[in-house]
């Protein structure tokens, strides 16, 4: 038997087919899509309703979210109550979920009780009534939730830093107690009419979406539904990056400071995307990012330290966020500083970028888990108007990028002084 | 149902293989019998602090990450009061990478006097980060000590003090290596698209060969019975008032535990809870409340949070709670509100089979308690409680005299001056 050398990694395998499960489609006579991936291991199923957010309203600024996070709390046949008390009976969960771009309702449910289930889902969607006394206890409650998140330096960052980038637009809504204040019963139900309309809803159904299945999830919501009286304007107001740069609020008993830095950046339809998730992977986008390396591993001035690349259907935006030290602060930044300008002056060398490349190939396979994560994936391109086609870029383009082209797009598009910088605590 | 294959080396070492071929991942997941009751009252943090150093490079391997990433593959570790957690997901086609990795980190360690360094700065961070620089975020540094006057448990997992951190020696951190990171102390699960017969192959071959070290035999100071009603006041600067009550429970292998998790369900799980209805929703008086257990592996915490309404005193608010004990442990919860909860755990159970690392973490958990097995007879456990059962255990938790109440009085907060610009 040869001795074992540990000191020699085995060797391995680089990831080459990523398959993708695509969905059945139907579309119901009331303009409703309906999308599946059916995988009948187990007996249990996921089902989204995802409707676009209406216009923002700078005067009414909470009506997306608000009307989101209230169609559990009661409609003309079942109250709040009511509605918990059946969905936890047969132990399903109900959730309702708002992002900048869409609200959704999620249930899943073991399939046996699908039916009855369903029949609340359907309730929530076409007739949910946002009883006044139910207001009131959600704006008070929003409202000391604030309070506490308001103490949170990180939360503080990425409110001033998403105003900073987007302006008084559904990206750059930070809320403040009196707007839940000025929330009204009627605006609410105006505006759930408008947006919960068949033509604006999208039903993806994952796990066993058999035929049994789907032809209850279309009797539910097929014909009219809802009392819809216009289209939904789904369009969205220009945004308003800010002329100032710099906003730094200081909190003098700080132990940390939260920094947030980066800008408007550009979405996942642009063809220069799938690259740039490269080099940000490589600048702070996995545990063992330049970032990291650096801030955390080699300085220890933070518990952790990333970048990112978010994409929204108007704009995207790229942000470098972390919580330091608060005596270490400004020279936390000047590291920051100086690792985007180390990816624009040098190329990355071989053997870094080939572990960026695997381990991003690597990442994309383990992030399919499950049914549900096919299903996710096909949100990301749905929702951004994009085909299948964006995976098999994405991976060619991560399987052949070059040092120099990265080079090339951290010159295109970093430039540490037009960044805007977020502090909240001591810098 | 999860279905597993296990064996043993000869060194001690437990391994489990969860065949899933729906997956083209895998996962290697290695639990560690230590945690942070198993420190020295003056060298607490150490359990966490370990796991940050098992990342700084072993005997034969200088970086740890850099290789698994290499290959595709993540991982991340958690250290809690009972246990210290390694998991990796890769492409099951570089499954022995994982092998190669952990088996060496097993074998020894080779970190730095500078990798000491940095993370005791790093957990430093994440002190502040966790438990000073948030509101309400030192909850646990003052419940914990509360609770229990002599077990270990007194402390939190990121330790008493940062002081102790601080004051890590690296001789200190070798002997803790020695004590409790050997293959006795150590359950492996692999799981996902791999065979067992190459498990088997793979375990004899890298963690085979690693000495079994001394098996460690805990013996830690149980904690007593509480006899009197304990109380802390702290005024701080959060925004609003919070209410803590924490009652001590029997530990994880208790026959009561089941009984008792479904209790703390009737209380409190979603919007259909006895607490969110009736205390947020009916009187109201709090913005938020909540019950939870523990789940410890010796005598655990029963805990009620609240944060009262402004304008809610704090006396109304507590008797608010107390007024909702009083009714669990005088009135048999009703034949369908205990179905719901079973329901509800039931389909719970279901939906944790769709993750692999959870199937993965979980059969190490039950077989650290006695049996992986025991992982799919857990939710008949739940269906055999009885009304009578969970009115009987409250009845035994429920008292003033084991009751640990903690209470924030909010002195107002910190506005932050202006933005200023540059």
């Amino acid at each position: 038997m040869s001795i074992l050398n540990r000191k020699l990694a085995p060797g391995f395998n680089g990831v080459d087919n990523i398959n993708l499960i695509r969905p059945q489609q139907t579309k119901l006579a009331n303009g409703c899509n309906i999308f599946s991936f059916n995988s009948g291991d187990q007996d249990l199923v996921r089902i989204e309703w995802v409707f676009n957010n209406l216009r923002f309203n700078p005067k009414k600024p909470l009506l997306n979210v608000a009307v989101n996070t209230m169609l559990t709390e009661g409609t003309s046949k079942l109250n709040a109550a009511q509605i918990a008390d059946k969905i936890d009976f047969y132990g399903a969960f109900l959730q309702v979920d708002y992002s900048y771009d869409n609200s959704q309702v999620t249930l899943y449910t073991l399939t046996k009780y699908l039916k009855t289930t369903l029949d609340v889902v359907k309730d929530v969607i076409t007739d949910s009534i946002f009883p006044e006394k139910e207001l009131e206890t959600y704006v008070r409650n929003q409202q000391q939730k604030l309070q506490v998140s308001m103490q949170k330096n990180d939360f503080v960052a990425r409110r001033v830093f998403n105003k900073a980038l987007f302006g008084e637009t559904i990206y750059g809504l930070g809320a403040e107690p009196e707007d839940f204040k000025s929330l009204t019963r009627e605006d609410m139900l105006a505006h759930f009419k408008l947006m919960y309309q068949p033509s604006n809803c999208t039903i993806i159904i994952a796990g066993k979406a058999d035929p049994e299945i789907l032809e209850a999830v279309n009797q539910a919501f097929e014909g009219a539904w809802g009392d819809v009286t216009s289209p939904a304007d789904i369009s969205q107001p220009e945004l308003e990056p800010s002329a100032e740069r710099f906003f730094y609020s200081e909190k003098v008993d700080a132990l940390q400071s939260a920094i947030r830095m980066g800008m408007p950046f550009i979405t996942r339809t642009h063809p220069d995307f799938s690259a740039l998730q490269v080099l940000n992977t490589a600048l702070g986008g996995y545990f063992g990012s330049r970032l990291m390396a650096n801030i955390r591993e080699d300085k220890g001035y933070t518990y952790g330290i990333g970048s990112g690349m978010t994409a929204f259907k108007q704009t995207g935006a790229f942000f470098i966020a972390s919580e330091v030290g608060a005596d270490v602060c400004k020279l936390a930044v000047k590291e920051i500083e100086k690792e985007i300008n180390l990816l624009k002056e040098n190329l990355i060398d071989e053997k870094e970028l080939s572990l960026v490349k695997n381990y991003m190939l690597g990442s994309l396979l383990g992030s399919l888990e499950n049914v549900f994560s096919h299903a996710d994936k096909f949100k990301n391109l749905y929702f951004a108007n994009l085909d299948y086609d964006y995976y098999d870029r994405y991976t060619q383009t991560i399987k052949t990028i070059t040092a120099p082209e990265l080079q090339a797009l951290a010159n295109k598009y970093w430039n540490f002084a037009d960044f805007y910088k977020v502090i909240v605590g001591k810098y | 149902m999860v279905k597993f294959n296990r064996f043993k080396l000869d060194n001690g070492l437990r391994v489990i293989v969860h065949e899933d071929n729906t997956t083209p991942m895998a996962v290697l997941n290695i639990l560690y019998d230590v945690g942070a009751r198993d420190e020295d009252p003056d060298q607490t943090g150490f359990a966490h602090l370990f796991e940050h150093l098992m990342f700084g490079g072993s005997v034969n391997i200088p970086h740890y990450d850099g290789p698994l990433q290499r290959v595709g593959g993540e991982n991340n570790a958690f250290t809690s009061n009972d246990i210290t957690n390694y998991y990796i997901t890769l492409p099951s086609t570089n499954l022995e990478t994982a092998f190669w990795l952990e088996s060496d980190r097993m074998l020894s360690l080779a970190f730095s006097e500078k990798s000491l360094e940095v993370q005791r700065n790093v957990v430093i961070e994440e002190f502040k980060q966790r438990y000073l620089n948030q509101p309400y975020g030192d909850v646990w540094l003052r419940l914990r000590p509360l609770v229990y006057k002599n077990h270990p448990y007194q402390w939190a997992t990121i330790g008493k003090t940062i002081k102790h951190i601080e004051d890590a020696k690296i001789e200190d951190v070798k002997a803790f290596f020695k004590k409790h990171y050997n293959p006795q102390n150590a359950i492996m699960v692999v799981g996902g698209n791999v065979k067992t017969e190459e498990v088997k192959r793979l375990a004899e071959k890298w963690f085979g060969p690693i000495p079994a070290g001394e098996k460690y035999n805990r013996n830690l100071p149980q904690e007593a019975p509480q006899q009197e009603e304990r109380r802390e006041i702290v005024t701080a600067k959060v925004p609003l008032n919070d209410v803590y009550i924490a009652f001590q429970m029997e530990g994880r292998m208790d026959k009561s535990y089941h009984i008792i998790e479904l209790m703390s369900d009737i209380l409190s799980r979603g919007n259909s809870s006895r607490l969110y209805k009736s205390l947020v929703k009916d009187k109201p008086l709090f913005s938020e409340v909540h019950a939870y257990i523990t789940g410890s592996m010796d005598k655990g915490m029963f805990v009620l949070e609240g944060k009262p309404l402004e304008g809610i005193s704090i006396e109304q608010a507590e008797a608010s709670l107390w007024q909702e004990l009083e009714k669990i442990k005088t009135e048999e919860v009703p034949a369908d509100e205990l179905t719901k909860v079973k329901n509800k755990t039931e389909s719970t159970m279901v939906f944790s089979e769709m993750s692999l690392l959870d199937k993965a973490m979980n059969l190490a958990n039950y077989e650290l308690m006695g049996d992986a097995e025991e992982l799919n007879h857990e939710t008949e456990k739940f269906l055999a409680v009885t009304s009578a059962q969970i009115k009987e255990e409250a009845n035994k938790l429920f008292r003033k005299e084991n009751s640990s109440t903690l209470i924030y009085l909010a002195e107002g907060v910190e506005e932050p001056k202006e933005v200023v610009t540059d």
